[in-house]
């Protein structure tokens, strides 16, 4: 029963905030009482009214919030069979969450540290991977923003371009034939005498590791590039004429100034690695720990859709508070780094 | 001089070795599809051969997947391409207080990794669809071009915002006064100056659409996709049709890729010219009130 009232109110919570939104502007438009600002019907007239309402109440409802919402309740509840949802089994708990920490719906005695573990390393090498790519990326968009002529920039724009929208899937196979027992380098080693046996790399995640900074490497690039592009030379000049060292101006004039760049790379890297599922699939080796195939599996192996969504909160949480960090460590707001 | 034609050495030699990063994979991957051996092998390279892009002909699964894949493009770019325009034009228009919120909830789904898009709009749509009766919308097809429109939109949005930036207002408030309605100032005036927003928006949509993978192997259930058939096939083993098949797929994305950056180009030397020419016209104008003194 309760559960019901709880789907009930997470529908009826967006509408709420909307009509108090609007009564708010409603009321502040009688008090102030602007003449000449017409409301919003006025201003675009019925029919395209009714389109731009219509259209960002679908987008924002039905595709963004409700299914949100409905997902975190999801999570609060057991896995039940049909006929019994909305019964009196159907109970809030944390069951799901139990099972995470505990690896038991109901012991609470020893840690679930596979599950833990693979978190924790997800979350941990996602940092990783995006501080090696924004070193890896950062001398490449510095060149390109302030350093290269107009006719080069025009063709290394264009050799970017070009493997930036190759599928991450491709991505991690290209990976696979060179890092393979029998790939690549292997097989140079092997012929070279180099080694007698195949490396593993598959099987260490350094696999892993390049392909999931192969694969976003230039998510990175282009935020920075951006970033860097609109700095006045004459900043660097002015420095350099003062006697800052390279490295002071690098790190006291270009970085502070491309601040918002910097925080909108790191923020999209982090995001698409520890959200990867392709290249984890392919490119892990019988060991390797990922968190997104775990959560996979909840859903398809395992059938417990419930536990797979208290998993995907988990993992969504980790993102909101990595997203806040990065907000706060380069007080930047979120309109600058979406762009 | 010595230790500056060093440090241009040391930056020559870092691009080279960036570049090789990014093509040395897929050059390796384009080589593996045209040589002999039935594993994928670049070297040493023991023949040529087109032996497995004609395998490719006859695989029914990867067709289906492929037809899927373009029905989901094309409802991607029917869907995220209106609903784009309205965020945007809305994000111009939305109370103040509320302006923020708003941004953040339209933003959300750009930064929110693609398995949880998916893996939300499933479990939503399976009880909606239920509760109304409405059970032939719990279908594939239907679920991944709306999981992947979720943040397809967003991207749409942002690309009508930074040329709605650019939009003078004055136009607007011209024709209405001039008698236009509400309606033909929407369709003579906004829609002709976001043409070009229109066009690569679509692209981009589409292009984005047709190489998900995160969201759209939650969302299809039983159906399959180019990308979910992909993956499938590139976990169950490695054969060189797969790189024949990344061969033809990287050209085909490249002529969409390339065909957006022509379009965005062409839309950022327009900018230029006009920028110029308003240049030109506020000196000419200064040299008329110049001359008249």
């Amino acid at each position: 029963m309760t559960s019901t009232v709880g789907r009930m109110l997470i529908v009826l919570l967006p509408f709420l905030v909307i009509a108090v939104f609007w009564a708010t502007a409603v009321m502040e438009r009688r008090i102030a009482g602007h003449p000449g600002q017409r409301g919003f019907f006025e201003r675009n007239g019925i029919a395209i009214s009714i389109y731009l309402l219509a259209a960002i109440g679908i987008w924002i409802l039905l595709m963004i919030v409700l299914p949100q919402l409905y997902m975190v309740d999801y999570s609060f509840h057991p896995k039940l069979p049909a006929a019994q949802r909305g019964g009196e089994k159907d109970v809030y708990t944390l069951e799901n969450y139990r099972y995470f920490i505990f690896g038991s719906t109901v012991r609470t005695d020893q840690f679930n540290t596979l599950h833990l573990r693979a978190f924790f390393l997800t979350i941990g090498a996602s940092i990783f991977i995006t501080i090696l790519n924004f070193a890896i990326c950062y001398p490449i968009a510095y060149y390109m923003a302030q350093v290269a002529g107009p006719a080069r920039l025009r063709v290394l724009l264009l050799l970017l371009i070009i493997p930036y929208w190759v599928n991450e899937i491709l991505r991690a196979f290209a990976l696979v034939i060179i890092f393979g027992t029998s790939g690549l380098i292997n097989t140079a080693l092997l012929n070279l005498g180099a080694v007698s046996n195949p490396i593993d790399f598959l099987g260490h995640d350094i696999a892993l590791y390049t392909g999931l900074s192969y694969a976003y490497l230039l998510i990175m690039v282009f935020p920075l590039f951006n970033a860097i592009e609109s700095l006045d030379k004459n900043q660097i000049e002015a420095a350099r004429d003062l006697g800052a060292p390279w490295w002071h101006i690098h790190l006291f004039v270009v970085m502070p100034f491309a601040k918002p760049g910097i925080a909108s790379g790191c923020t999209l890297v982090f995001m698409l690695t520890a959200g990867a599922l392709a290249a984890p699939l392919i490119l892990g080796g019988p060991k390797s720990l990922w968190f997104t195939p775990i959560v996979y599996d909840r859903f398809y192996q395992a059938f417990n859709w419930n536990q797979g969504s208290a998993y995907a909160f988990v993992l969504l949480l980790a993102c909101i508070a990595f997203v806040l960090l990065v907000l706060k460590l380069f007080k930047v707001s979120l309109g600058e780094i979406a762009r | 001089m010595s230790s500056r034609l060093v440090l241009k050495a040391a930056i020559g030699f870092y691009i080279a070795l960036f570049f090789l990063y990014l093509f040395g994979p897929l050059v390796v991957m384009g080589v593996t599809a045209v040589n002999t051996p039935n594993y994928p092998q670049a070297y040493p390279f023991e023949g040529f051969t087109l032996h497995w892009f004609s395998a490719l002909m006859g695989d029914n699964e990867l067709v289906e997947g492929i037809k899927n894949s373009l029905i989901i493009g094309a409802l991607v770019v029917a869907i995220t391409v209106p609903i784009g325009l309205a965020g945007a034009i809305v994000m111009t228009q939305v109370y103040w207080r509320a302006r923020s919120l708003y941004y953040l909830i339209v933003v959300s789904p750009v930064l929110t990794p693609g398995v949880i898009l998916g893996i939300s709009t499933v479990i939503f749509w399976k009880d909606l669809t239920t509760l109304t009766g409405l059970k032939t919308l719990y279908d594939g097809i239907f679920l991944a071009t709306i999981g992947q429109a979720t943040f397809i939109s967003a991207y749409c949005m942002l690309v009508f915002l930074s040329r709605l930036q650019r939009f003078d207002r004055a136009q607007e408030e011209a024709a209405l006064d001039l008698g236009a309605s509400n309606s033909q100032v929407f369709f003579h005036i906004l829609l002709p100056f976001l043409k070009p927003a229109i066009l690569s928006a679509a692209v981009l949509a589409f292009l984005s659409s047709f190489e998900n993978y995160n969201t759209t192997t939650f969302a299809i259930l039983a159906n399959k996709t180019l990308t979910t058939v992909l993956a499938g096939r590139v976990r169950q083993g490695t054969t060189p049709a797969i790189s024949a098949l990344a061969v033809i797929i990287i050209l085909t994305t490249l002529a969409g890729a390339i065909l957006y950056e022509v379009l965005k180009r062409r839309e950022d030397r327009v900018k230029a010219k006009r920028a110029q020419i308003a240049a030109e016209e506020e000196r000419g104008g200064l040299m008329v009130i110049e001359a008249a003194e």
